[in-house]
């Protein structure tokens, strides 16, 4: 028999957690289907809304003023700027402690490995002494053995960038790490288990060591920023044990793939689900789908160790991802969404998907399905593809979300509402 | 009259870094100027073959005779540049009988080592060819890296006390009557090691003998002083896989045609290639057919060329030279010997000559040739040692190989980082500092990144055409940040931004051409990482318009943990 629900989410990045949380508070029966491992470890784990304009200004202050200026067929725009506004209240009550930001609209300036500031609307509480807003004068603390972060670097970074405090970076060798080629998981466990480390005065406690290790080098800033890799499970605990020897208030600066905060924001994910009553199954990709005849969804495929089981659901919501995710793939002459085939619009001729400066309006990154204001993907003639099937996230087109700084605020907002309709709908 | 130097090479590729280390070591006096980075012209961008000559052994058996010698001559003084792979030239049941007994007789002839192979016997040396070829003949073709061996050649001309000089750009050649006596160069961050930031300066440099050794490019030279030099420039497209789906040279062997070969590369494979002739080796279509069609035409080879992935494509642009007169109209017919161009004799201008045409496979022999000439003219006795002497990283390979220990790497890494470094391995990787990897596609450590670095300045390019950093599959994605760091603090921060933001865009550059499927889910990824996580497209430092900070979020008073929590310390 097959499995069936009111609501089947597609998809297990922050606009599918968001979106099956939206539906399950309608009180529908939810169930979220992943394939691959999330893009959240490559993601820093702030929630973006909007940072610059479709056309490069910036960094806007108050993203909530400028969303009704983005082109029609942006998400936001197809959602309108109260749905944004809501699916980030959502967010705030999911995340509670997690994350800090919500006591104001104006978007924060967070400091960035490669050493200058992004703005971003919500960030991790381990990142929120660091703000550049903040005018305390930071020390910034790098590791030896960790060659995608350089401290001294950074800190001249942020001065050039105008950042309004002094900032000085040290380099250092981490306690405990034996291997020049240690996992970022290894230091941040090191921490999490407080491991007896050697150090010079003898054994320590791995966070014991490392406040010693940096206290010689303050010079009475109130501040210490790391490379987030403070802990993953017992974070809190770790930053605040380390403020405490330190006797300054300890950041974090995101950092690429692995990134802990964004693994921390998976984790905070999952446990909502769970709480809501979520049926989560991982590592099973969906392989097909067959329709009604009036050309709703009747269910899709499920591909369970080799065996295709059939998923029936009133709702469906696609939340696959952009190109990284591969809700979006491509051919040498044609991109496309591969479970529905749901349209994606691109130029016929390949050499028209990019420009010649990398950091210019790339049409690669806008690359994705078209939607309504229900969020149900268009086909070619601009009619739903399926009456029963929405989109959310990067698996949506007509936005950069790299340029805007808005991944994290597009998937929220969309899956907020994609998911509520869905839910609305399947339980009514 | 005083000159600055003997002689005065232009061009920074194989055939200029080789004349360079041959007049060294006999004991001239040599400076080398190059425009750009060492290999920036011809000789980066190509597919990495190392010939046997089983290549020319029907149409040119000059030439052929030539690459089985030159062939053998790197294998022995450049171990730590090229990979034996072999080579097979395979025939599939459409291409012709004829062709495969007279390719097979010409390299008897030119005394090739070859063997015929039926078409089961070379699906075991090589498993994903098409399941119906129908024979092979197998020659020892070999990889090379381009820009080891000709970095190689520079680092040893300098050891003989040669004056390189790359990002000087020769803007006038000094000519006075019927003599040139050197040339006026710009320099692009001054003389010395490239630094990003420093301001240009000009320098005169003048010389007793100029050799012109810019390829491609040596008919703007000539012009500088009203000589024609009618070099044809002929571009050929070369594509990258992630993988390499072969580990010996395949060659297609029929007369001649575009994509038919492939070259196994470090952890690549190269597909090439075309010929077509371009008016300006600056400034030519890289279209898209081009790329397309070295996977079409070679699927028939290796089937599965047509799933896999590629990583980037590039252009080359070939030498070639054709003697007055001769109006060859196809670009695949005119020859691929090299001509030594005497401006005395020829055209009546004395103090240079210059050279064009030839191949990389023989570089080393032009490079003799010349020397031999301008030796003459200098009235220089000493005779040519490059074939007996082995290039830096090439001594005594084989005894090191037993004694080198991993250095404290993980195997597969000191592995590769030995296959680059050769005999210098001890020299670089031997270190009492911690040595990350900085590059994990490639498995490059700080230690060879910093030799790098001493050796070429805030040039990440020339770090990278050194280390293969950023070479792989991620494109730079993950990397190059990593190595712009590592350029901190002998460089500043603007230097350090400037030279990350160049590599960057180089690295796009390439991997334009590969942008569908994994490679086009990598770049969005390599786009999202860079300007997302790090907002580099943005970055404020790099923007006039000053942000104000303190419009923004500067935390929530209400909730700051800060001194509220502090004990006073331990």
């Amino acid at each position: 028999m097959a499995i069936s629900d009111d609501v089947l989410v597609i998809g297990g990045g922050i606009a599918g957690a968001t979106a099956a949380l939206a539906a399950a508070e309608e009180g529908a029966d939810v169930r979220l289907v992943t394939h691959k491992q999330s893009t959240l470890r490559n993601a820093s784990g702030l929630i973006d809304v909007l940072g610059y304009t479709h056309e490069g200004e910036g960094p806007i202050v108050d993203p909530f003023d400028r969303l009704e200026e983005l082109p029609e067929s942006h998400p936001y725009r197809r959602v309108g700027t109260e749905a944004v506004r809501e699916a980030l209240s959502f967010f705030d009550e999911v995340a509670g402690d997690a994350y800090a930001g919500d006591h104001t609209d104006a978007n924060a300036l967070v400091p960035t490995h490669g050493g200058t500031v992004k703005p971003t609307a919500r960030y991790p509480v381990s990142t929120a002494a660091g703000l550049a807003s903040d005018p305390r004068d930071t020390l910034l603390v790098g590791f030896e053995t960790l060659t995608d972060f350089d401290a001294p670097l950074a800190a001249s970074h942020l001065e050039a960038a105008g950042a309004p405090f002094a900032a000085r970076g040290v380099t250092l060798r981490f306690p405990g790490i034996v291997r020049d080629d240690a996992k970022l998981t290894r230091y941040a466990h090191l921490l999490d288990r407080e491991e007896p480390v050697e150090t010079a005065a003898g054994e320590r406690s791995a966070r014991e060591a490392l406040a010693a290790t940096v206290k010689p080098h303050l010079e009475g800033e109130s501040r210490v920023g790391f490379p987030a890799l403070l802990g993953d499970e017992f974070a809190d605990e770790v930053r605040a044990e380390l403020a405490d020897r330190l006797g300054a208030d300890v950041f974090e600066v995101p950092m690429g793939p692995p990134s802990l905060p964004g693994m921390r924001l998976e984790d905070l994910l999952y446990e909502a689900l769970e709480d809501a009553g979520v049926r989560v199954v991982s590592g099973v990709p969906v392989v097909g789908y067959e329709t009604d005849d009036d050309g709703t969804i009747d269910h899709v495929l499920v591909d369970r160790h080799g065996q295709e089981i059939p998923h029936e659901a009133g709702q469906y919501v696609l939340a696959t991802g952009g190109l990284v995710g591969k809700g979006v793939r491509s051919e040498r002459d044609r991109a496309f969404e591969p479970i529905f085939d749901c349209h994606v619009p691109h130029a016929d001729d390949r050499y028209d998907w990019f420009v010649d400066d990398v950091f210019g309006e790339q049409p690669y990154a806008r690359f994705g399905v078209v939607p309504d204001r229900e969020l149900r993907p268009l086909d070619a003639d601009e009619e739903p593809e399926f009456s029963n099937l929405r989109a959310a996230g990067a698996v949506l087109g007509g936005y950069d979300y790299a340029a805007e700084k808005s991944g994290a605020g597009v998937s929220l907002a969309t899956g907020y509402v994609a998911g509520g309709r869905a839910g609305a709908e399947a339980s009514r | 009259m005083a000159h600055d130097t003997e002689v005065l090479v232009l061009g920074g590729g194989s055939t200029g870094c080789g004349i360079a280390r041959d007049l060294a070591m006999r004991g001239v006096e040599v400076t080398l100027v190059e425009r750009g980075n060492l290999t920036d012209g011809t000789t980066g961008r190509m597919h990495g073959l190392l010939h046997s000559g089983g290549r020319y052994a029907v149409s040119d058996q000059a030439s052929a005779v030539e690459c089985i010698e030159e062939n053998e001559i790197l294998r022995e003084i450049a171990g730590h540049c090229v990979e034996t792979t072999g080579g097979l030239f395979v025939q599939r049941p459409e291409d012709p009988d004829d062709y495969f007994r007279e390719k097979l007789e010409g390299c008897r002839d030119c005394d090739i080592p070859a063997r015929v192979l039926s078409g089961r016997e070379a699906r075991e040396v090589e498993p994903y060819l098409a399941e119906d070829v129908k024979r092979a003949i197998q020659v020892p073709d070999g990889a090379v890296d381009p820009f080891r061996l000709c970095v190689a050649n520079a680092v040893d001309a300098e050891n003989y006390g040669a004056r390189i000089e790359t990002h000087a750009e020769v803007i006038d050649l000094l000519r006075e009557g019927d003599d040139i006596y050197g040339v006026e160069v710009r320099h692009e961050s001054g003389p010395g090691k490239r630094t990003h930031g420093t301001p240009g300066t000009t320098e005169e440099i003048t010389a007793e003998y100029v050799v012109n050794a810019t390829g491609a490019w040596a008919g703007q030279i000539g012009a500088m002083a009203d000589l024609d030099v009618e070099v044809r420039p002929s571009k050929g497209v070369m594509t990258i896989m992630n993988v390499r789906q072969v580990d010996t040279v395949i060659n297609r062997c029929r007369p001649k045609g575009d994509a038919d070969i492939v070259v196994p590369h470090e952890t690549t494979a190269i597909l090439g290639t075309t010929d077509e002739e371009v008016t300006d080796p600056d400034d030519y279509p890289e279209e898209q057919w081009e790329v397309d069609m070295m996977i079409d035409t070679l699927s028939e080879l290796v089937p599965i060329l047509e799933e896999a992935r590629t990583i980037r494509s590039f252009w080359g642009v070939r030498p070639l030279y054709e003697p007055p007169g001769r109006g060859t109209t196809d670009p695949t017919d005119i020859t691929r010997d090299f001509f030594l161009l005497d401006h005395e004799e020829r055209d009546g201008v004395s103090g240079m000559s210059s050279i064009v045409g030839g191949k990389f496979t023989t570089y080393r022999a032009m490079a003799e040739e010349i020397s031999n000439h301008v030796c003459e003219q200098l009235g220089v006795r000493a005779s040519c040692a490059t074939a007996e002497e082995a290039l830096p990283g090439s001594e005594n390979l084989a005894v090191l190989e037993e004694g080198m220990d991993d250095f404290g790497l993980r195997s597969p890494i000191a592995r590769r980082s030995k296959q680059r470094l050769g005999s210098r391995s001890q020299e670089v990787l031997e270190t009492d500092e911690p040595n990350p990897v900085v590059c994990q596609c490639e498995g490059v450590t700080r230690a060879e990144v910093q030799d790098a670095i001493d050796q070429s300045g805030s040039d990440l390019n020339a770090v990278r055409i050194r280390t293969r950093a950023s070479m792989g599959n991620c494109q730079g994605g993950f990397c190059c940040q990593n190595m712009a760091n590592e350029l901190h603090p002998e460089y500043d921060e603007a230097t350090t931004r400037e030279a990350l933001d160049e590599l960057f865009q180089e690295r796009w550059k390439g991997e334009r051409h590969a942008l569908w499927g994994e490679q086009l889910s990598q770049a969005m990824l390599n786009y999202a990482l860079h300007a997302t996580t790090m907002n580099r497209d943005n970055d404020p430092a790099s923007h006039t318009e000053a942000v104000d900070y303190g419009a923004f979020d500067s935390g929530d008073s209400s909730v700051r943990p800060s001194s509220r929590r502090r004990s006073g310390g331990d």
